[in-house]
């Protein structure tokens, strides 16, 4: 059983999520070699990958047809490598989640998407219906295709490793698709899918400055990322890439601060796993509370800026 | 230009599953069921480009039991579908055969684009349209926040983890929708009344020739664990001086 890690890279810099992948390809029981496909940046990501611990070997896929890891090239090229490999895996970001379904129907393979655990050679976990129920699954194809929760699993060791770096090259372009441009959020905040700490607000922040003012502050002070509920989202009070949710981003920092935020099942499955959550809400029945390990019933107009100070 | 728009049945977005006692899956007995979300998202913008002129018809498609056709369908045609195509099975069918079934009706339909939600809000695969697009060969906008159709192409803007990601898509294209694509409307009641008029055809896979044996099997569901609440403190000062204590700041 070897396996076979697409990396999720940016700018030369591996995605931590793809450390998390490498970990739940290591429990499958083989070795595992990680593909790097990209335009010249992705040189410096596979170095990086060498580096990761467990890493036996990596495969860099150089090309500007892989530049923006568009999946009508990438997958074939993926496709075409798998004859050498039992299983292929990919972290369920949206790079992961465009890609491995293509690479799946391409080899004739049903997905086990977003695992949250291995429970066997092919028996795994993952959450349906919203993280309201978990089902272990067993796949009968003679290979494997899945994507992997990051939060699920332990990051690998991001140094330690010193694995052979080997040029592949695929098809290239597909010449059925092209990258017109990506309006990246800004910030020299952590990304919310990596941070240590997260600040979240909800709908109670009354709107876009009042979230800035109240949010932000606290945030600065603990490095925090800032997220939000989709509630607070929809209400346009922060943009979309800020929302944590079971339809948004699936976060598990060490601690996740939720500031006038209910806890609709929703967004708990997608900050549940984090390591301390501080709730502040000034509706003792929220159900935020219920999964709190620190709760603070109060205003949060007058409790955040006072916590802000206090820290 | 054809639209073609697959749609679920699942469980009502409001409703919490219950989780059978046996642990052989969740109890959908007298539950309420409901469209795909974000298909019913996918139905409006497929409606919205039709009513700008720059399509002529739209097709909704359902694999599912009875009354994906009698209702999940029949909403569909309310919402603006001009007719509606049922493949029904009783069996559960993994987003593969989907696509598989869905492939042959994209070759006897021929349409230019098939806007489909991104995942189903029962088993979460988020795979179908993927999966379609790999199996025609043809182009995908997964996870699509605007589509705007430009000649023989269209353009989606996507909702990436780091942003908005556009990318351009030769036609025919299948797109993925993601939650705020559009708000999709209620339909009206002439246009309830009407839907079931409009013309609606009923296969089998098997017309299609796409065997739905599972390649998964579920060998238990479970509640997933559960998370003990912790303590309420009074004050700030108290969550400051427990914070620190775990270490947490």
């Amino acid at each position: 059983m070897t396996s076979l890690v697409l990396a999720d890279h940016e700018g030369g810099t591996l995605n931590p999520a793809t450390l998390a992948t490498v970990t739940a390809a290591a429990a499958l029981g083989g070795p595992v070699h990680v593909l790097v496909a990209g335009g010249g940046d992705a040189t410096a990501a596979a170095d990086a990958a060498a580096k990761v611990a467990g890493v036996e070997k990596v495969l860099l896929a150089s090309d500007a047809a892989y530049a923006h890891q568009l999946a009508e090239n990438v997958a074939p090229l993926v496709a075409g490598l798998m004859d050498g490999y039992d299983a292929f895996l990919a972290s369920a970001t949206t790079t992961g989640k465009n890609i491995a379904p293509r690479v799946a129907a391409l080899m004739d393979v049903m997905q086990v998407s977003d695992i949250i655990g291995v429970e066997g050679p092919k028996t795994f976990t993952r959450p349906i219906y919203a993280g309201n129920a978990i089902a272990t699954v067993e796949s009968s194809d003679a290979k494997l295709v899945i994507t992997v929760r990051g939060t699920a699993f332990d990051k690998a060791a991001a140094e330690g490793g010193s694995a052979a770096v080997e040029n592949v090259s695929g098809a290239g372009d597909a010449g059925l698709s092209s990258f017109v441009g990506l309006e990246a959020v800004k910030s020299d905040r952590p990304e919310l899918t990596s941070a240590g700490t997260i600040v979240s607000g909800g709908r109670a922040l009354k709107d876009g400055p009042t979230f800035e003012q109240v949010i932000t502050p606290l945030a600065d002070k603990l490095g925090a990322a800032i997220g939000a509920s989709r509630a607070a989202v929809d209400a346009g009070y922060v943009p979309n890439d800020y929302q944590v949710g079971q339809t948004g981003k699936i976060v598990a920092p060490e601690l996740y601060i939720a500031v006038g935020i209910s806890g609709a099942i929703q967004h708990l499955a997608g900050m549940k796993d984090s390591k301390v959550i501080v709730a502040i809400n000034k509706d003792p029945d929220a159900p935020i509370f219920q999964v709190a390990d620190l709760g603070l019933v109060a205003d949060l107009f007058q409790a955040v800026p006072e916590l802000t100070e206090k820290l | 230009m054809k639209i073609l728009v697959p749609v679920k049945r699942v469980i009502d977005y409001n409703l919490k599953p219950r989780i059978k006692a046996d642990g052989s899956g969740v109890d959908l007995a007298n539950i309420k069921m409901s469209m795909n979300p974000f298909d019913e998202i996918a139905l409006e913008e497929a409606v919205r480009i039709k009513e700008a002129g720059k399509a002529e018809e739209v097709v909704a498609v359902s694999i599912g039991p009875a009354k994906a056709g009698s209702d999940t369908l029949k909403s569909a045609r309310a919402i603006g579908a001009d007719r509606a195509i049922h493949v029904e099975t009783d069996e559960e069918v993994e987003p593969l055969a989907v696509a598989k079934i869905l492939k042959a009706i994209v070759d006897e339909e021929q349409p230019q684009l098939v806007i489909m939600g991104k995942q189903a809000i029962d088993d979460d695969n988020n795979q179908t349209g993927q999966m379609l697009a790999a199996l025609l060969g043809r182009p995908q906008g997964t996870f699509a926040s605007k589509v705007e159709i430009d000649g023989d192409h269209v353009a989606v803007t996507r909702e990436v983890d780091g942003g908005l990601e556009t990318v351009r898509l030769a036609l025919p294209a299948v797109v993925t929708t993601d939650l705020r694509l559009n708000e999709p409307r209620f339909p009206a009641l002439p246009n309830i009344i009407k839907a079931a008029k409009k013309p609606m055809s009923t296969k089998s896979p098997a017309d299609y020739g796409v065997d739905t044996a599972p390649r998964l099997k579920t060998l238990k569901v479970a509640e997933p664990p559960v998370r003990q609440a912790g303590e309420i403190v009074p004050d700030v000062d108290t969550l400051v001086a427990k914070l620190k204590a775990m270490g947490a700041v």
